[in-house]
């Protein structure tokens, strides 16, 4: 089928993207309609004595200002656990929370007017060491129920000795989603007395569910419609303006707009967790682990968002894709006054994929391996198990895959390449244009990452997605109508839910609705997991009318597909896709088959170091990936290519700096994220092993590459400059004020 | 917020001294952005790009004449040649879209430590040409920067044009930046070879108050540099500059960066940059040492 699964069909937005004509969230506009803006907390933590609104109000121009006692329903949210204040009660607890909210007819005026609310705060002590908050008693609670949010072990075996050992710490700095768009919708007042909110979200129906409590409205009368995401990353799974902006509407009965400025963005969303992490592997003499030990720590800041699934994923691939008989983990999530960290990419996994895998290259030097053979030698295959006693019950070549990545050509350049009679060129070497060297302390590395993510929700939840599909004669010509709840955060679902109902109704014209809540939920966009559940749910809708028009063409053999729809009129199902069912990980073991589906990425990093200065360009990035089935290579490799960026951000530049609570680098000026001449090009080998439980054998593609990058990169700095380099972001003075340790 | 739209540079003067809180805005690369973050709000913007003569250049004798609208672009596109180290600084200003709204005046109008034009300004001997309704006068570069962004000029001044002496020796421009392009400097260094007077230029960035010279790495360099026999340079010597030039700023630690890190990062780019600038000249290479025919056109606008 033209421009069905396999074909790279381009995005029917892509065009409009690329020349600035698209409408994102922040460009909605109705007459008439007010601007919203929010007062935040300057101080991580303190106690609210008092509040004045009244010079807010008393500004021209003002038409609300509301604080938590105007809120109408419940006054808490929360993805996982309802702990976060719709608006600060009494306290705040980070720097950033939203204390009051203002609707005035001018943005400008309505900042004005947040800003001249007098808000009496004592402050108090911070609680910013998650070390202390986990495990000290006398630490202060940033909760009523202490600090510990999740405490997930896993024991397995009891052998915890070996002939080698290895031991190490390590840190995982905090991370941004760094999405261009800001939080941003507009809330629309209805005759019903509910509201339409037009939003850039991840998933409408959760949003839906923690909206109408807060505003005590019944669901139906809080309608729920994707506005144009300009990315997400895990950062829009929380909500940020959709009750603020609802309640202003409601109080004033006009739409109102709220669009988060650059640096407000930093502190309207949650971040990835920063982590530290202990890590003990004993091995063989030969290199075969014997046992790992490890002790992950999450800090989540101040309010709960994700944490307790980010540390079930840290526990429960906490080992990577090895086979170990013998394992211990502790696996800790704690609130902090820190900015809140929640959903990004790959989350749990990425942070312990980082430790995991500096530890098989501290192993492999140990046995005298070299990195890919270490990996090969404890690779996970089909009929492995996880350290959760999970069986890998579909082909999980690992072996194979890093074979093929270390049999790929290496860049043939030598560092400082492109010299010709008028110098270096100074684009390949690091540093670039700004021309730190000309070849001078350029030395090279090469290093390897393997990850392993689940792919779609795990541990028990309830994970499905609605879809609905209709065909009806349209001129001369059948036309199919796909209509889901799925959000399009850029990933290119709304190209795949198209193709797969070309493919499956055999129909060209297919046009996707746009996401809105008239239909049943589809779950998040996250988790790497819309082409398995939205798509399993788009094929089963199609499967359904594919058999209700062939009983119809049965009865009029003689009339065309056009002519039985003319005839009989659309037809047009909806069903529901739900994967196989998951488990909760035994909250003393940590055993059970909490998973769905595994995803396995393996990257190979070239790196050229200025070791004088620390500087860093990776010259080449590789992958292999197992996607089980290519739906559109485009956008596949599209996804591996970006996944691979933000790895490579996290290693060497991505973190917002957080000092006694409080964000020092809140902008694009000083918050890096890599851009064209850091990101190398990629050689890329995507491989289709069937997942025989999956919707067309797919395997979930976002996330994996997003962790192998990371340590892949580390390892070839390290192998460039012989230093430890336990922590990432990498900085340079990490590199170059070591003192002469250096081999 | 006025905004104040002169067609002449008279009328300019006029509305800068009837309004001198007024913020003069030409690429609008930093000023736009400050509003944009709501860090301060001018009374006034007082916008030069009407203004024809301020994108022109034009040479006069030794000296290129730089309009204060001249974008970076055509900076590092017409005067490459003649200003190379202002041009090798100007490609690492922000990205192309900034470079080709930026300018170098904009630079010196917001004298942040961290502008990316002061360092080779310095090392050249660059003059500002500064004018109000009272006339013009020159400022020397070195008196022009007086504290944490801010400057030399009065209340009433405007910058006309930047006085920038064609390269008579190699120079070279070289900055630290957390990753491969648009990034504000963690520090910078720029290096000329005034080889007729036997000379060496410094500028510092992004590592004291405000950009500054390394007086005494200049007159160390001077001094032990062979001039007359061109000899290979002694990397002893290279190393002393290079600890000179770090010694001479006043870093302090910041989000982008530490201040040891900012003073050793310092002393091995000036080391690197005196190697550069000494092969060149001893090779007769680099920037024209003949002064003056230097190739090209005399002048250019847009």
């Amino acid at each position: 089928m033209p421009s069905g699964i396999g074909e790279s069909v381009p995005r029917p937005d892509g065009n409009l993207k690329v020349s600035g004509e698209f409408a994102y969230s922040s460009d909605l506009w109705l007459e008439g309609m007010l601007w919203g803006a929010t007062l935040r907390s300057p101080h991580p933590s303190a106690w609210i004595r008092s509040m004045d609104v009244g010079p807010a109000l008393a500004m021209p121009g003002v038409f609300a200002v509301l604080t938590h006692e105007d809120v109408p329903g419940e006054r808490f949210y929360g993805l996982e656990h309802r702990d976060q204040p719709v608006l600060a009660i009494d306290q705040v607890r980070y720097q950033g929370e939203p204390v009051a909210i203002v609707a005035a007819d001018h943005p400008e005026t309505a900042r004005r007017a947040a800003a001249a609310i007098v808000v009496d705060y004592e402050v108090r002590p911070a609680v910013t060491d998650p070390r202390r908050a986990a495990f000290d008693l006398s630490c202060p609670a940033v909760h009523p129920g202490g600090n510990l949010v999740r405490h997930q072990p896993v024991r397995v075996g009891s052998t915890f000795a070996a002939e080698v050992v290895v031991t190490g710490e390590y840190e995982v700095g905090m991370q941004d989603q760094a999405f261009l768009g800001p939080e941003s919708g507009l809330a629309v007042p209805a005759e019903d007395g509910g509201v339409d909110l037009f939003v850039a979200t991840q998933w409408l129906h959760v949003d839906q569910g923690q909206v109408a409590p807060c505003l005590g409205l019944p669901p139906e009368k809080v309608r729920l419609t994707l506005a144009g995401v300009g990315g997400a990353f895990g950062a829009r799974e929380d909500l940020s303006m959709q009750v603020h902006a609802s309640m202003l509407a409601l109080r004033t009965g006009r739409p109102v707009k709220m669009v988060y400025g650059r640096e407000e963005s930093f502190f309207g969303h949650v971040h990835r967790h920063p982590a530290r992490m202990r890590y003990e592997h004993g091995a063989t003499a030969d290199g075969r682990l014997v046992y790992v030990r490890a002790e992950i720590l999450l800090d989540g800041g101040a309010y709960c968002s994700s944490t307790l699934a980010v540390v079930g994923n840290a526990a429960s691939l906490g080992v990577g894709p090895y086979e170990v008989d013998n394992v211990w983990i502790d696996a800790y999530g704690v609130y902090t006054n820190n900015p809140p960290c929640g959903a990004m990419r790959g989350f749990g996994a990425v942070q312990a994929c980082y430790a995991y895998e500096s530890q098989m290259d501290r192993l492999a030097a140990a046995c005298g391996l070299s990195p890919v053979e270490i990996r090969v030698r404890n690779a996970v295959s089909q009929g492995s198990r996880l350290a959760t006693g999970q069986l890998i019950d579909s082909p999980a070549p690992l072996a194979e895959m890093l074979t093929e990545l270390a049999a790929m050509p290496l860049p043939t350049d030598p560092a400082g390449a492109g010299m010709d009679g008028a110098g270096p060129d100074l684009r390949l070497l690091p540093g670039g244009v700004a021309q730190a060297t000309r070849g001078e302390g350029v030395r090279r590395g090469v290093g390897y990452g393997v990850g392993i993510k689940n792919i779609c929700f795990s541990e028990g939840f309830d994970d499905y997605s609605t879809a609905r599909v209709r065909i009806e004669a349209a001129g001369d010509e059948p036309h199919v109508l796909v209509r889901t709840a799925a959000a399009e955060v850029g990933q290119g679902l709304v190209t795949v839910q198209a193709q797969i109902a070309r493919t499956e109704l055999g129909v060209e014209r297919v046009t996707v609705a746009p996401a809105d809540t008239g239909v049943g939920s589809a779950g998040s966009s996250s988790a790497s997991r819309q082409s398995y559940v939205t798509g399993g749910a788009v094929r089963a809708a199609c499967v359904a009318v594919r058999e209700r028009l062939g009983a119809l063409r049965a009865a009029h053999p003689e009339l065309s597909l056009v002519e039985v729809l003319e005839r009989c009129g659309p037809v047009e199902e909806t069903r529901e896709f739900r994967h196989r069912p998951t488990f909760p990980m035994d909250p003393v073991t940590g055993q059970g088959n909490s998973h769905t589906q595994l995803a396995l990425c393996v990257h190979r990093a070239v790196v050229d170091v200025d070791v004088d200065l620390g500087l860093v360009r990776v010259v080449e990035l590789a992958a292999v990936q197992d996607v089980g089935k290519i739906l559109n290579p485009l956008a596949l490799e599209g996804q591996i290519h970006g996944g691979s960026a933000q790895g490579l951000g996290l290693a060497l530049m991505e973190e917002i700096q957080v000092r006694e609570g409080r964000v020092l680098n809140p902008s694009f000026t000083d918050y890096l994220i890599p851009t064209i001449l850091d990101m190398p090009p990629m050689r890329l080998s995507i491989l289709e092993n069937p997942d025989p439980h999956a919707p067309y054998g797919l395997r979930g593609a976002g996330e994996p590459p997003t962790l192998s990058s990371t340590p892949a990169v580390a390892a070839a700095v390290r192998a460039a400059t012989g230093l430890d380099l336990p922590r990432v972001p990498i900085r340079p003075e990490d590199i170059a004020l070591v003192p002469a340790s250096r081999p | 917020m006025d905004f104040l739209r002169p067609r002449t540079w008279a009328e300019a003067l006029d509305l800068k001294a009837a309004r001198p809180e007024a913020t003069p805005i030409q690429g609008g690369t930093d000023v736009m952005v400050e509003i944009n973050l709501d860090k301060g709000r001018p009374a006034a913007l007082l916008d030069l790009t009407p203004i024809p003569e301020l994108r022109e250049w034009s040479r006069e004798g030794d000296v290129i004449r730089l309009g204060a609208g001249v974008t970076y672009s055509r900076l590092i596109g017409e005067l490459e040649a003649r200003l190379p180290g202002l041009a090798q600084a100007s490609r690492t200003v922000g990205s192309p879209q900034i470079r080709n709204r930026g300018t170098v005046a904009g630079n010196l109008g917001a004298a942040s430590p961290a502008g990316d034009s002061h360092p080779p300004l310095l090392a050249c001997d660059a003059v500002v040409e500064a004018e109000s309704v009272r006339g013009a006068r020159l400022i020397p570069i070195g008196e022009f920067y007086t504290g944490v962004k801010r400057n030399a000029l009065a209340p009433d001044e405007l910058i006309r044009a930047v006085r920038v002496p064609v390269a008579r020796g190699p120079q070279y421009f070289s900055k630290i930046g957390t990753r491969n392009a648009m990034v504000i400097a963690v520090c910078s260094f720029s290096i000329a070879l005034h080889a007729a007077e036997r000379r060496v230029g410094t500028g510092v960035g992004s590592a004291a108050p405000t950009p500054r010279r390394a007086v005494a790495a200049e007159e160390f360099a001077a001094a032990r540099l062979d001039w007359r026999g061109r000899s290979p340079l002694d990397p002893d010597v290279a190393g002393r500059f290079g600890e000179l030039v770090a010694g001479a700023a006043a870093p302090i630690d910041d989000v982008r960066g530490r201040a040891a890190y900012r003073t050793h990062a310092l002393a091995v780019l000036a080391r690197r940059a005196l190697g550069w600038a000494w092969a060149d000249f001893r090779a007769g290479t680099g920037a024209d040492s003949s002064a003056g025919s230097g190739g090209g056109d005399d002048r250019g606008s847009q």
